[in-house]
């Protein structure tokens, strides 16, 4: 498989787009015919990580990455970071508004869920300076 | 397939549930055997949804979304629901079928568990 990268914008608060780059890269995925179990783990990370742009980033930038033994998403936003990521991580955690949780998200299971669904995920984040996340999926041939 | 679980055809399922559908009829003849109920979308996207019905109160366009990510076959509206133009013609575009029931989450689940519908884990 060669080496391949693509990326997508993300807006802040923009509900109506969030989760087309998941899609695209889903899709995308498919006609490269990579292993559908791995396609969803993939896909689930990037639209949890999409809505956590538009929810709490600002503008973001989605990139996948694919080349022969992995497949990288990489997801960072502009916006306020994240003060004190150990405690994002905790299932339940959530600073999410009324307004998010009335669209199905917000319950604090985001981030965790991407860190279940990917073999490796870093987060970077400075207060007020934006959010890296950067999560690694290996192939079978790896 | 879990072992010893009931396939049902989503027709079948539209009946029991007094549903009629907003998109997709024409694929009626599907076959289903689990369901998931939330409206929390992270609560389907975290359990094992492939082939699975998404039953839900939410009306967005994030509840297609979700199904489309965790391969859900189906979107049924509990309690009468039923989204705008744009939420069903994006599941008309993935072929996901939209039924909208009169029944609540409550009542809904009841049915189809009664009838032998397993949950997305395979647990009853």
């Amino acid at each position: 498989m060669p080496s391949f990268k693509k990326c997508f914008n993300i807006r802040s608060r923009d509900f109506i787009h969030a989760g087309e780059a998941s899609i695209a890269v889903q899709q995308l995925l498919k006609q490269m015919h990579v292993d559908s179990n791995l396609i969803r783990r993939i896909a689930i990370c990037g639209y949890e990580g999409e809505m956590n742009v538009v929810m709490h980033g600002g503008d973001g930038l989605f990139c996948v990455e694919i080349d022969k033994n992995k497949i990288v998403l990489n997801i960072s936003d502009d916006g306020q970071g994240i003060k004190d990521i150990a405690k994002v991580m905790e299932k339940g955690f959530s600073t999410a508004t009324d307004e998010y949780r009335e669209m199905g998200f917000g319950a604090g299971m985001g981030l965790p869920n991407m860190e279940k669904n990917a073999d490796n995920m870093i987060i970077e984040s400075e207060n007020e300076n934006g959010t890296t996340v950067q999560m690694t999926f290996f192939t079978k041939s790896a | 397939m879990k072992s010893g679980s009931k396939l049902m055809k989503l027709s079948e399922l539209a009946r029991i549930l007094d549903a009629s559908f907003l998109s997709g009829e024409e694929q009626s003849d599907i076959e289903i055997f689990k369901v998931g109920a939330s409206d929390f979308m992270s609560d389907i996207l975290a359990a094992l949804s492939e082939g699975g019905v998404l039953l839900t109160g939410l009306i967005t366009i994030q509840a297609v979304k979700t199904a489309v990510i965790s391969g859900c076959s189906v979107i049924i509206f509990v309690r009468n629901k039923e989204p705008d133009s744009q939420v069903i013609e994006l599941a008309r575009m993935h072929d996901i079928p939209l039924l909208s029931t009169p029944c609540s989450m409550f009542v809904s689940c009841g049915r189809l568990y009664a009838e032998g519908l397993i949950g997305l884990s395979g647990s009853r």
